[in-house]
């Protein structure tokens, strides 16, 4: 150790940025009753657990998305691509007779990474309406094939006779979704528990770096393309998950999984929820699914407009606004707290 | 004895532009040199093109007696070539804290750790706070950095660049824009650079470049007009036709 004039300043200082570094990724309390409330739900109202697995999906969709987009700054209107493929590895794995749901998820995952690892070359370069149209391209391409392919993926007409085998060898599938709810948020948890860590890693502060400022960047050595690489196929392996839950909570692939719509409504759940915060997408999903239902119940015939509506006025008054409302009606709520480690 | 940084011939063109016109730098370990020139000169370009950014239209660029003209940003950054911008160029909604433990993660080749939280390995959270409090930046260094004031992030690009450990570091007018009052801070900055870091500073203010440097290079019309000692350039009626004729 050099000779510090003021050895405890510095002390003080190192201390104070590791205290800092550490509060950004503590576990807030709002997560821990989010988690409890959402464990607890499988324990009550069952008939909405159906409801509740596909919410689940969509948010761990979102997070895949809110990876590369809310993190990374690579906006996407492509990515179902990943979804889909997901969700076609998992059915052709279980109409061959591999039913486990575990194994299924796994390989799914893995397909979805090498398809994001090849795509990924050609989003490095290039402004955002590029991007959007080459993963648009990617996708429909993808859309086309599997529509060509009907030997392999049904055409239309969908896979045929996917056989999901029991839970850990243990949990069928039941009627209520059930088990699919229970499935899909055990994954969606410890996909959470290792984004947080992934996100306030060296690894994701260097995408954040990548999206505010590219130029500094580089020149402050982050190989960008690499981690852009990295990043883009972690995201296509985590929509591939999503898509085999899809499948085997519903013992069904179509082509609708690699529609357009599928990644417009994603896009749309993280807007609506907020990007690169991780869990900006499950409030999104949750809110998307509910706003679409009660909608769709009012006026089956326009709720998609009233749905536009929300999301332009939405991006008219801003997020930051938004949350900054959201954050007053909390303080209202909640009694004025005083941080316990408060003496300045 | 190898040159820490030399450029021969190095050339560029924008269409019909020749922004840079056959440069030949040579600066030798630990250089205080600075580079100087009207608006327009081309000084930026010469950066652009030593760090990576801009491909040269001919010439060659050595580092440490490396050719490195081929290589890429990143690169040439881990083989010691460090710069500041004109412009700001900072991560707005990073803190000083975040921004400069990324040039220290990187420097050190954990950069790509996705698996712990950044700070938790080794001594980088020693070294970013050595850096920030070289540059008296450690009062607010947990705010983003968007919210601070305009000299201190002059200052961060600094810390920033010299985070990275850079032997050849490019200062392109880090006091631009700086008010009169707060220059000193900049320049008191600049001075108190490791010895063995060989600087390189383009700067308007001339007494802060008489201040700073041992060597001056006169850039016009993207070609040395010349090369000298402090004392050679300030007597030169070229560099002061050159400069009065700015106004
Ligand atoms: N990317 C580019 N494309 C076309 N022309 C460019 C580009 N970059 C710079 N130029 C031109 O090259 C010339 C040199 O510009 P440069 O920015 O290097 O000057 P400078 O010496 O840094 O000036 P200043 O003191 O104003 O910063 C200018 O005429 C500029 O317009
Ligand atoms: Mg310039």
């Amino acid at each position: 150790m050099t000779m510090p004039l003021l050895p405890t300043s510095r002390a003080d200082a190192v201390a104070s940025a590791k205290a800092f570094l550490g509060a950004q990724s503590r576990v807030r309390p709002l997560e821990i009753a989010f988690w409890l409330l959402a464990f607890a739900a499988l324990f009550v109202g069952r008939s909405h657990h159906l409801l509740l697995a596909e919410i689940t999906i969509l948010a761990l969709f979102a997070v895949s998305l809110d990876l590369i987009l809310g993190y990374a700054g690579i906006v996407s209107l492509g990515h179902a691509a990943f979804f889909g493929l997901g969700a076609y590895a998992a059915g052709i794995l279980a109409q061959s007779g591999h039913g486990d749901p575990l194994s299924g998820l796994v390989v799914a995952a893995g397909v979805a990474a090498v398809a994001g690892f090849v795509s990924s070359f050609l989003v490095l370069r290039g402004a955002d309406l590029t991007r959007l149209m080459i993963t648009l391209g990617v996708a429909s391409l993808l859309y086309e094939a599997a529509n060509k392919m009907d030997w392999l993926t049904g055409g239309a007409d969908g896979l045929q006779g996917i056989l999901i085998g029991p839970l850990l060898g243990r949990f069928d599938f039941d009627l209520y979704g059930t088990t699919a709810f229970a499935y899909a948020l055990g994954v969606l948890f410890v996909v959470m528990l290792a984004l947080r860590v992934v996100v306030h890693s060296p690894f994701g502060h260097a995408l954040r770096a990548i999206r505010d400022n590219r130029l500094r960047a580089r020149a402050v050595g982050i190989p960008v393309e690499r981690r852009l690489v990295a990043v883009y196929t972690l995201s296509a392996a985590i929509a591939g998950l999503a898509g085999a839950l899809s499948c085997q909570t519903t013992a069904f692939v179509s082509l609708d999984v690699l529609d357009f719509h599928r990644s417009a409504e994603v896009l749309l759940v993280l807007v609506i929820g907020g990007s690169g915060r991780l869990y900006g997408a499950i409030v999104g999903a949750v809110v998307f699914r509910f706003a679409q239902d009660v909608l769709s119940a009012m006026t089956p015939q326009y709720w998609q407009f009233w749905v536009g509506l929300g999301l332009v006025i939405l991006v008219l008054i801003g997020r930051d606004r938004l949350d900054d409302l959201g954050r007053a009606i909390v303080a209202r709520i909640l009694p004025a707290r005083r941080s316990p480690e408060g003496t300045p | 004895m190898t040159l820490a940084l030399e450029t021969i011939g190095l050339k560029k063109t924008f269409g019909g532009l020749t922004a840079t016109n056959d440069v030949h730098l040579r600066l030798e370990k630990g250089a205080r040199h600075a580079l100087i020139g009207p608006n327009g000169a081309g000084k930026t370009t010469l950066i652009n093109l030593l760090t990576g950014v801009l491909a040269p239209s001919a010439g060659q660029i050595r580092l440490d007696g490396v050719e490195i003209g081929g290589m890429g940003v990143e690169a040439r950054v881990r083989r010691g070539l460090g710069r500041t911008f004109q412009i700001n160029q900072l991560f707005p909604d990073l803190t000083p804290i975040e921004t400069v433990a990324l040039a220290v993660s990187e420097r050190s080749g954990r950069g790509g750790d996705w698996w712990r939280r950044v700070g938790t390995r080794g001594a980088v959270l020693d070294e970013v706070v050595d850096v920030l409090e070289r540059f008296g930046l450690t009062e607010r260094m947990r705010e983003p950095t968007r919210t601070l004031p305009y000299g201190k992030q002059r200052l961060l690009e600094i810390a920033v660049a010299l985070a990275t450990k850079p032997r050849v570091l490019l200062l392109d007018e880090p006091a631009a824009g700086v008010p009169e009052g707060e220059r000193h801070e900049i320049l008191e900055a600049v001075e108190a650079l490791p010895k063995d870091v060989t600087v390189v500073l383009i700067e308007h203010d001339m007494d802060m470049v008489f201040r700073f440097a041992e060597r001056i290079t006169v850039l016009v019309a993207g070609a040395v007009l010349t090369e000298g000692t402090v004392a050679e350039i300030s007597d030169d009626p070229r560099v002061r036709a050159v400069y009065l004729g700015e106004g």
